[in-house]
């Protein structure tokens, strides 16, 4: 066991974990944060994706004792009140199906739109093409970061 | 509390249950009679059920179904609802647990809007005929001078109004109605929510990564395992090196589970606990298991005698008129053979369960179960606990697809926590999830149609090739005679083949449908094109007749089919390397079609768009009911590219990476058209899904002249 300090949505959290644990199962099972989802393990298919200093990272293939002195930020940490663009967005277009893969597909797509304010359909198809979605959520997921990149304009504009 | 209201018997089936609660609350549904007696022997009766009206006039809707992403949880409490009539922003959802008095309880068969429609409709209903009837005595006026609105009941003659909440205690107090004189909403026209754009109840939880899922649950000294079957399907464990797994760092127990032979119950393997699931799956990298396999099935070997089988005659399901004859007279005859492999659910939420043993000696499970029920009884059987001492909740379930009416994992959890003696989640990796999963069988088609001089098919042989235990088809395997080109035409005959699998089935998305309708609709396109018609105009004319009972309705059929060709221009010229596509299907009462456009891009398609039309009467929620049908076309776009085979009896693919389901950039436009006629509600699970693949593979024929006859798309050279 290693005693390490994480800054996991903008607070300081001292954990003991295993050497070799990767940051998904710190969180899920130390940390009891359990809106990140395990689904694969290898890296394939993005449900475990957080943002690591605003870039998306699968949780799975990161180790936690690697993440110290780095910004993370997991699904429950992206706003206070469930209000980020991508948030409302995403329910506006009522994206979920199943839901289990969405912390994934929602925390990708605000690290596309920090990158890219408004993106053209390849754009959403390059930066979203790793999480995959049995459910076939695929069509609102465009339309969803579309009216995203409008809510986080009207935001922009409106402060 | 109350005692209840004597129930008025309407039929055998239902009860009207009208009670007030303890907390003051009106509590409004209905219930069967066979399993309210059975339920109210154990403990007093808290009528629970659909709907609650509280004293401050807050109102809750129960969720009896699991929810897997079908939206059953949103689109149920909209029913009650609309017949209350109250604002949705007023009302809260709360999920149900396992309890008998709510009659069916299982996501599958696209059967929970049938069955649940009458019963929410009366329970809404009901309580609004109380809460009118309250406030027409409390004013002294007729009942039906008042009418309903935003929680309120009005006497417009007047101007006066109360709210719902003011009206509990009168409304309790009264008789309660005949079902038979409720006024139920019926039609489309009729409704005011219903059919509108509603938001996923679950969707701030979800999008705020509230627990929810059944691998979200946290027990208090809850403990994390693993379980190591054996990969060759059935296989027993002859010895581990347990004492060792039990020595590294964090593992609590580490043992044998011997099981039992069934492969939908408990299976023998190696159970690892430990503090973290991460601790438990590392041990499990140096567990050393010595397996005894029972069986070495390939798919190699399935190909064999699946050739073998082809020469024989196999077994005559069906046979109208003189199909041999038909096709010696014939003016010609096409022939062609489809075939398609098995295929996993890959649910994104691998399997999972919870379970503690209380001391008491109740056990309680948290189990993402399609059909929790019968999960609750295999675990008795298997464990020896009484039913009505096992509790199952009923968390989110991370994606169904039919693999979890199959309760496995939560025998398995139930298990293992009692021998660990603490609160255990079980957590299968993905693959786990994948090689141990009840796959969708696969199978081969022959076809031999017939056609007289103008191009009409007069004759239909059809030689099944399928999977079978003990002489009769596996789960997942079945075709009714009665299915269609039967009934479409005067000579038809269905021949039947098994080969004896060890490999385990099980439902899968639209059972059996999901798979041959591409096999039928693809040879259709082929018939239509060896007589030199228009695809739709062929099928339309053979959907204009039937011979005997036809296999379903024609009209509904047809209508899904003009709506989904007129909506995609079928007849245009879609344009260089384009090509258009289409495809019917009717299954679980629901009728589509859809039209697919495809461009070749070399031996890269890309499907651009595909036209959707349905018919399952009135639609509950607009927006849950296009998300089944855009959700179905790429799940079955990304499954005719998905394989699994089999050699020395394990599956062959155990990951996402050999595995790989459709990405954004695969999918299509969806466009969905629903023509709602006043047929009482079906389900949407399932129907738009069977007809999605030959659609496309429709479409890539018309754009290269490639016709499919093998899945994955990649067996044809075909990359998506």
């Amino acid at each position: 066991m290693t005693r390490i300090n994480l800054n996991i949505n903008g607070a300081s959290q001292e954990l003991d974990v295993p050497e070799d644990m990767p940051l998904l199962w710190a969180l899920r099972d130390i940390l009891n944060l359990v809106g990140t989802k395990y689904a694969c393990g290898i890296g394939e298919c993005g449900a475990c994706t957080v943002l690591m200093n605003g870039l998306p990272v699968r949780s799975c293939q990161v180790k936690a004792t690697a993440m110290e002195g780095k910004e993370i930020t997991t699904i429950e940490g992206l706003s206070a009140d469930g209000k980020h663009p991508v948030q409302r967005a995403w329910n506006d277009e009522d994206v979920p199906q199943c839901g289990y893969c969405q912390a994934g597909q929602v925390l990708s797509a605000v690290a596309l739109l920090n990158r890219t304010p408004h993106p053209e359909d390849a754009d959403i198809d390059s930066a979203m093409s790793g999480v995959l979605c049995r459910c076939g959520t695929y069509v609102r997921i465009r339309k969803a970061i579309k009216r995203a990149a409008g809510y986080a304009a009207e935001d922009g504009s409106a402060s | 509390m109350s005692a209840p209201k004597d129930p008025v018997r309407v039929d055998r089936r239902t009860f009207l249950q009208v009670t007030l609660l303890a907390s003051g609350a009106l509590a409004v549904g209905v219930a069967r009679p066979q399993l309210l007696s059975a339920a109210e022997s154990e403990e007093p009766w808290v009528a629970n059920l659909y709907v609650r009206i509280a004293p401050d006039s807050a109102i809750t809707i129960v969720s009896k179904n699991p929810e897997a992403g079908q939206g059953v949880k949103t689109a149920f409490p909209m029913v009650v609802a609309e017949c209350l009539e109250v604002d949705w922003k007023d009302v809260s959802v709360e999920q149900a647990p396992l309890d008998d008095r709510y009659g069916r309880q299982v996501v599958g068969g696209s059967r929970g809007t049938p069955d649940g429609w009458d019963d929410l409709r009366v329970a809404g209903t009901a309580a609004m005929y109380l809460l009118t009837a309250a406030a027409a005595r409390q004013w002294k006026v007729a009942p039906d001078e008042c009418t309903a609105r935003d929680g309120h009941i009005l006497h417009p003659a007047t101007g006066r109004s109360l709210p719902y909440g003011e009206l509990i205690e009168t409304a309790a107090s009264l008789p309660v109605p005949e079902i038979s004189a409720l006024k139920l909403k019926s039609r489309p026209a009729d409704f005011k929510l219903l059919g509108s754009f509603v938001p996923g109840i679950d969707n701030h939880e979800i999008l705020t990564g509230q627990p929810l899922f059944g691998s979200d649950v946290r027990l208090p000294g809850m403990l994390y395992a693993v379980f190591e079957k054996c990969p060759a399907f059935g296989g027993r464990v002859r010895s581990a090196n347990l004492e060792y797994v039990r020595g590294l760092s964090g593992v609590t127990h580490a043992f044998v589970v011997e099981g039992t032979d069934e492969l939908e119950g408990l299976m023998p393997g190696v159970a690892i606990v430990a503090e973290t699931w991460w601790q438990a799956q590392s041990a499990r990298r140096q567990l050393l298991v010595k397996w005894e396999p029972t069986q070495s099935d390939s798919s190699r070997a399935y190909a064999q005698q699946a050739e073998a089988l082809r020469e024989e005659d196999g077994n005559t399901r069906r046979s109208d008129g003189d199909p041999d004859g038909a096709l010696e007279s014939a003016s010609q005859v096409v022939e062609a053979s489809y075939h398609y492999p098995f295929v996993a659910h890959a649910n994104m939420e691998p399997q999972t369960c919870t379970a503690l043993l209380h001391e008491s000696g109740k056990l309680e499970l948290w189990a993402p179960s399609q059909n929790p029920k019968a999960g609750r009884a295999l675990v008795s059987r298997v464990l020896g606990i009484a039913e009505d001492r096992i509790h199952v909740n009923l968390p989110r379930i991370g994606g169904g697809f039919g693999r979890r009416l199959i309760n496995d994992f939560m025998v398995e959890a139930a298990w293992i926590a009692r021998e660990a003696g603490r609160p255990v989640q079980l957590q299968w990796t993905r693959e786990d999830d994948m090689r141990h999963d009840f796959y969708r069988p696969g199978a081969w088609h022959h076809f031999r149609a017939g056609l007289d001089t103008a191009g009409k098919m007069v004759a239909f042989d059809h030689h099944f090739i399928t999977f079978g235990r003990n002489g009769k088809p596996v789960s997942g395997a079945g075709l009714s005679p009665g299915h269609y080109p039967a009934g479409l035409v005067p000579n038809f005959r269905l021949r039947q083949s098994l080969i004896e699998t060890h490999v385990p089935t099980g439902p899968w998305r639209s059972p059996g449908h999901s798979a041959y309708c591409w096999a039928y609709q693809s040879f259709f396109d082929e018939v239509a094109h060896a007589a030199g018609r228009d695809a739709l105009e062929f099928r339309l004319d053979l959907l204009s007749r039937s011979y005997g009972e036809p296999p379903l309705d024609l009209e509904r059929t047809s209508g899904t089919l003009r709506t989904a060709a007129e909506k995609a221009g079928w007849g245009r010229d879609p344009g260089k390397n384009r090509g258009l596509g289409l495809a019917f299907h009717f299954d679980h009462g629901g009728f589509c079609s859809h039209a697919a456009q495809v461009v070749a891009e070399g031996s890269h398609i890309r499907v651009e768009k595909v036209w959707s039309a349905l018919d399952v009467g009135p639609i509950l929620n607009l927006s849950g009911a296009r998300n089944q049908v855009e959700g179905a076309v790429i799940d079955a776009l990304s499954t005719a590219q998905l394989e699994i085979s089999f050699a020395e009896g394990a599956a062959q693919q155990g990951n996402f990476n050999r595995y790989g389901l459709l990405k954004i950039g695969q999918a299509p436009d969806v466009e969905c058209h629903f023509i709602q006629s006043d047929h009482s509600p079906s389900g949407l699970g399932e129907p738009p899904f069977a007809p999605v693949a030959p659609a496309i593979a429709n479409a890539i024929f018309a754009a290269t002249g490639t016709r499919i006859r093998e899945l994955p798309f990649a067996r044809a050279g075909i990359q998506v």
